[in-house]
């Protein structure tokens, strides 16, 4: 631990089991898809076998006609929305989009994309009425690669799109139909003086697949509208508001006619923001006068819903001898699926973040292509682009014969550097996580064995802000109820107690959280953006000020002195003579004015954002190209570890979706755009035998933003491992590839000699 | 899944009855890890399933040093690694059954159901070809056997006429100084489709090779045979090894697909075919 | 409806014998879930790929997607809702609670039932071992770290 002058908590920084922990490990924990009410139907979804065609006949007649089938719902059942700019929790999107990519309109834009919908009387005959949908294609020419996607002669996705320009100097183009939504340009300095400046040029080009989140809980949602206009949903999702209002504006319902409930959530890494079932099941719900459930099957999880951006990256840097950087350009284009909306520009922002480049252009562009609608994952838009500068600056390293660690240190972001949209860094771990880096034991290890390599990277992400509400009531018996509205994707209930209990000098026990639905609850923004704990932590700081002050109110009502005379000091109320524990304390409000409850919310902007750096050792069978981790150290900035197992967990979670990425996982798409492999078989994740132990080092620079000094900890983690295990290839056989996934047959191919 | 109706056999002939009575969508059920995942993905029709896992014949393991093995076709993996006899005579098998799928898989997936599937990756049909195994099939004209290099005849299709179902799996008692060995090739470390597989078995009288069986697997439209002219009769040198893996390599026709290259193929059916060589050789020195 | 094919299942559950109608159509976790309520088995793919919705039938390991309902008639099956007894948890329970080996929590009930498959029949797991057994389980989060941890740390405590 490096930090300096971090205070002495007694709650935060422990690791006691989570609230929510025995209802998970005994299966008692209710998902959305344990969802069971009386009279409850069950949905099913006709895809389409297409990736790209206009539908010239949709006839539902027979499915409508199979017994036990109650409603069948079309894009036709949607209301018509207006074109427009909507929230989806981590991004944006038109409500006219999002209508489509539920049910499709005129045309299917991607190989399962979902046309019809059908309720029936149990999972069985709705899968039959589905196959009873007659559908009459005219299939149109498909493109699912970024670069030729923005070719003039692309095949075009939606006749409408014209591209949008954030790019100082840059001319609209002419106004032609175009696969490209948008292109942003992030300037900063004089990049043409930067290079002339360089000694060292070095230009490098990149591609990374397109990667699904792979949560093991398919998509699910279960819907009742009932007869006084009123629906509810149970789903689980990142964010219960954030489904309520984009269901209400699909559905053009007051959001206050939709109570979303918070069911638990299987896993979502951003994947699950978007919506994608419920404003069916509501339709269906509507016809069919029944409450209706739905889930995904996998093939329609990998086929259907938000994976990231496939990208091509172009890099160059130049620098001056003794390794100064003096300018950055790098080209982004990424794949934004049938419609706009990739998170290019969160990937442009985070591009060239770790380093200190006075002059730097970041060029970025939004395409559609013939695949599924791209959602946020993990660090949205950051692994490409920071993977390929990563890339280039070992190659850069090499070039000017630095060590990789010490040309970074030499150039690290500090505190008052401007970053990529010219604003000056706030106190950031960059440079202390690259020391550690520097300093850890792995690192400074003798490598060992024929064909191993070691490699290492920087990562950055942001600390989303965003709005968060709560609510505490003290019981009598002395124990807080801690209301909360963020849906708890991987143990922010415990972390959200132990910070309100931290303040309330308590212990975990005493308090008591939940998270509520809609209805109950303050507004709450998705889960996601590594956000939670951050905000919730000045939800709970302001909640504990609100109890400690109305407590001491009535504390000094009893002793009848004045309010000020009464100080709270290790979880007890002390007046100038007498003292109340807080359980005492909390005894004596029925009889003094009432049991206390209060709320709060918080939207503040004093995010503290992180750093990572990975090391990885790794080995290489030259006979088949297949590689095996050695040994893994993620090194993060974590601010302050409220509960440190699991900001362990999220860092060595991140860390292995970012080596699944790395060496096996990618969307594989044949000409016309069928996904070839839409299975846990064939889009290989990492399995258990595949790894090491995953070792963390959290380095911890408290965010001077935070009372507890939190930043956001569940992105980063994801952002190195490409670059480090890139990395790590070469210095095991000596080569560098420009594409991830390396797989095996990539490895076997560039070691076997050429045909 | 598809409306289908299920019907457990207590014996051989009743199995056949069923199949019969059932027509062309009467599936066998064994294992169950592949036919149920077709059926409910409707990639295969199916109106009845026929439960053969409660036939004395198709479930159990029987071993004797005269015989050899028998396997009923419808036990489990994890009985056939699990069983001292064929790990200690038939290593290829016990290798095989102990990677296809995970845990729960092996709980179900049979040897029969592998060879059924007739899979050009099937894992357990180089070690079932390699170990010269014959299967045991039952049907409305009664019972034949036919040796499993004969079974497969393309991808997923094989010599099964209607109503007729593997009742079981036999392998010969290996000879003295012989061994056997299998590996695959997959991306991860478990839960993949081979990308080749290989299995062999071989003899030796000092260093000389005086049988040998190699079967590859994911590099040709069925799991096949490799010509073994470089090798039987002649000394194990690396020499001697390497001209079998050119054979496998020049004998294998994979295709490209998502999981794998010509290119790459070709060269595991070389790197494989080596590699359970040199295994199956040192057992064989014991 | 025309197109249902019910019958009575008739199986020892989690230790108690449950007689309810299913469809002839239906997997074991189809069945478990939708027809007898017992949810703690999880869909994750529907085909044998992320152990989600491992139990034990008849003491075995396997993966409930991949069984037909029909199957079961007369068998003894295990889910997570079994694991535990009415004294307290499982020492495997425990240890994954103490390890922090869940995030979401979604693949919890496979692993669980799957680390008391490998520990009955192999008291004394390796590290290379724990992780061959439970390569059918996948887990998103965690990067299966802290579950190895839990899982080895259990099969000490049953150990002693």
């Amino acid at each position: 631990m490096v930090a300096t002058d971090k205070p002495t908590y007694k709650v935060v920084g422990t690791r006691p089991i989570r609230p929510d922990g025995t209802d998970k490990v005994t299966g008692r924990a209710e998902y959305g898809v344990d969802t069971r009410l009386e009279g409850m139907l069950y949905g099913a979804i006709l895809r389409s076998p297409h990736a790209h065609a206009r539908i010239k006949r949709l006839d539902t007649s027979k499915a409508e006609a199979l017994p036990g089938v109650f409603a069948v719902a079309t894009n036709a059942d949607f209301p018509r929305v207006e074109s427009g700019t909507m929230s989806i929790g981590e991004g944006t999107a038109n409500p006219v989009w999002l209508v489509d990519n539920l049910l499709a309109g005129e045309k299917v834009l991607y190989h399962g994309h979902a046309i019809a919908a059908v309720a029936a009387i149990d999972q069985h005959t709705a899968e039959d009425a589905c196959a009873l949908i007659e559908v009459e294609y005219e299939v149109l020419p498909a493109v699912v690669d970024v670069r030729e996607a923005m070719l003039d002669t692309a095949p075009i996705l939606h006749d409408d799109l014209r591209t949008t320009v954030r790019a100082r100097g840059v001319e609209p183009s002419a106004n032609r139909p175009t696969n490209i939504a948008l292109h942003l340009r992030l300037e900063k300095g004089d990049l043409e003086k930067g290079f002339a400046e360089a000694d060292v040029v070095i230009e490098r080009e990149f591609e990374t697949a397109m990667f699904h989140q792979g949560y093991i809980e398919p998509q699910n949602g279960t819907a009742w509208w009932d007869r006084d206009g009123n629906i509810t949903i149970w789903t689980s999702v990142q964010g219960t508001f954030n489904t309520r209002d984009q269901v209400a504006a699909v559905l053009k319902v007051d959001p206050s006619r939709i109570k979303v409930m918070p069911m638990e959530i299987g896993g979502g890494f951003g994947g699950k923001n978007p919506i994608y079932l419920e404003p069916v099941a509501a339709i269906l719900s509507r016809k069919s006068k029944r409450p209706v459930k739905m889930w995904m099957p996998r093939d329609a999880v990998f086929l259907a819903t938000g994976p990231t951006s496939a990208t091509y990256c172009r890099i160059k840097i130049g620098a001056k001898r003794d390794g100064t950087f003096v300018a950055g350009h790098a080209y982004l284009a990424y794949e934004a699926g049938a419609y706009p909306g990739s998170p290019v520009g969160a990937g442009a922002q985070c591009a060239f973040a770790p380093y200190n480049i006075a002059n730097q252009t970041v060029d970025g562009f939004d395409v559609v292509v013939n695949g599924p609608k791209t959602a946020a994952y993990r660090a949205p838009g950051a692994p490409a682009s920071e993977y390929a500068v990563e890339a280039t600056i070992n190659e850069l390293a090499e070039m000017l014969q630095i060590e990789p660690m010490d040309l970074r240190l030499k150039n690290a972001s500090r505190e008052g550097t401007l970053n990529s949209v010219g604003a000056p860094w706030p106190t950031i771990g960059a440079e202390a996580v690259m020391q550690a880096v520097k300093n850890h034991p792995h690192y400074n290890s003798e490598l060992q064995g024929e064909d191993t390599g070691r490699g290492v990277a920087l990562g950055f992400w942001f600390n989303g802000g965003m709005e968060s509400s709560g609510t505490a009531s003290v019981q009598a018996d002395g124990r807080v109820s801690l209301i909360l509205g963020t849906m708890d994707i991987g143990g922010s209930r415990a972390s959200m107690a132990m910070m309100l209990a931290e303040d309330l000098g308590l212990t975990m026990d005493d308090i008591n959280p939940h998270v509520v639905d809609t209805d109950n609850v303050g507004y709450n923004a998705t889960t996601g953006g590594s956000r939670v704990t951050f905000q919730g932590g000045w939800v709970t700081r302001d909640l504990a000020d609100q109890i400690k002050a109305q407590m001491s109110a009535r504390a000094a009502a009893i002793w009848d002195v004045p309010a000020d005379q009464v100080k709270y000091e290790d979880g007890a109320f002390v007046g100038p003579k007498e003292r109340f524990s807080f359980k005492e304390m909390a005894g004596k409000l029925p009889g003094t004015g009432g049991l206390i409850t209060v709320s709060a919310t918080s939207k503040r902007n004093t995010q503290g954002p992180a750093f990572a750096g990975h090391i990885v050792d790794l080995k290489v069978d030259r006979e088949t190209g297949k590689v095996q981790i050695l040994r893994y150290t993620a090194i993060q900035d974590v601010g302050t570890a409220i509960h440190p197992s699991y900001v362990e967990g999220q860092i060595q979670g991140g860390a292995v979706q970012g080596i699944g990425m790395a060496l096996n996982e990618e969307y594989v798409y044949d000409d016309q755009g069928h996904l070839r492999n839409a299975s846990f078989l064939d889009y290989r994740m990492p399995v258990a035998n595949d790894l090491p132990m995953i070792d963390v080092q959290m380095v911890e620079v408290p965010n001077p933003g935070h009372p507890f000094g939190v930043r956001g900890v569940g992105e980063v983690p994801i952002v190195p491992p490409q670059a480090a295990i890139r990395n790590a290839l070469h210095d095991a056989i000596g080569i560098n590839f420009y594409r991830t996934p390396v797989s095996p047959r990539v490895i076997l191919d560039e070691l076997l000699p050429k045909d | 899944m598809q409306a289908l109706k299920y019907a457990r056999a207590a014996s051989v002939d009743e199995a056949v009855q069923m199949l019969r009575d059932g027509g062309p969508t009467a599936k066998v059920l064994a294992g169950g890890t592949d036919i149920i995942v077709l059926a409910r993905e409707r990639r295969r029709k199916v109106e009845l399933f026929v439960d053969i896992k409660h036939i004395p014949e198709t479930t159990g393991i029987s071993y004797d040093s005269s015989n050899g093995l028998t396997i009923g076709a419808a036990t489990p993996l994890y009985q056939i690694y699990g069983n001292s006899d064929v790990v200690r005579h038939y290593s290829a098998l016990a290798q095989a059954s102990h990677v296809i799928g995970g845990t729960a898989i092996q709980g179900r997936a049979s040897l029969g159901g592998n060879l059924a599937n007739s899979g050009p990756a099937g894992d357990s049909i180089p070690a079932q070809m390699a170990l010269n195994g014959t299967a045991l099939i039952a049907g409305p004209n009664g019972r034949r056997e036919v040796p499993i290099v004969d079974f497969c005849t393309g991808p997923g299709q094989n010599v099964l006429g209607a109503d007729e179902f593997i009742v079981s799996l036999h392998f010969p008692h290996p000879a003295a100084h012989s061994g056997s060995a299998w590996e695959r090739f997959i991306p991860r470390n478990e839960m993949d489709i081979a990308v080749c597989n290989s299995a062999t078995y071989l003899v030796l009288n000092g260093d000389v090779v005086t049988e040998a069986r190699i079967a590859l697997g994911a590099v040709g439209p069925k799991v096949f045979m490799v010509p073994t002219d470089a090798l039987v009769g002649k000394p194990l040198t690396d020499e001697t090894i390497a001209a079998a893996g050119e054979a496998a390599k020049a004998t294998a026709t994979p295709i490209d697909d998502m999981r794998g290259s010509v290119k790459q193929r070709k060269h595991l059916s070389d790197v494989l075919t080596q590699r359970t060589i040199r295994a199956a050789a040192e057992r064989a020195r014991g | 409806m025309t197109t249902a094919n019910h019958f009575v299942l008739s199986a020892v559950i989690n230790g108690e014998q449950r007689d309810f109608l299913a469809d002839e159509r239906d997997s074991l976790l189809e069945a478990l879930r939708e027809r007898a309520g017992i949810r703690g088995p999880k869909e994750g793919c529907n085909n044998g790929n992320c152990g989600a919705c491992s139990v034990l039938l008849d003491g075995r390991l396997v993966n409930s997607c991949l069984v037909m309902a029909a199957e079961v008639q007369g068998a003894e099956i295990t889910t997570i809702e079994g694991i535990a007894s009415p004294e307290g948890l499982d020492p495997i329970q425990q240890c994954f609670l103490e390890e922090a080996a869940l995030q979401c929590g979604i693949c919890t009930p496979g692993f669980i039932v799957a680390t008391k498959a490998l520990l009955e029949e192999n008291p004394t797991p390796t590290e290379e071992e724990a992780r061959f057994w439970l390569a059918g389980n996948l887990c998103r989060c965690t990067g299966y770290d802290k579950i190895i941890r839990a899982v080895l740390k259990a099969a000490d405590q049953k150990g002693s």
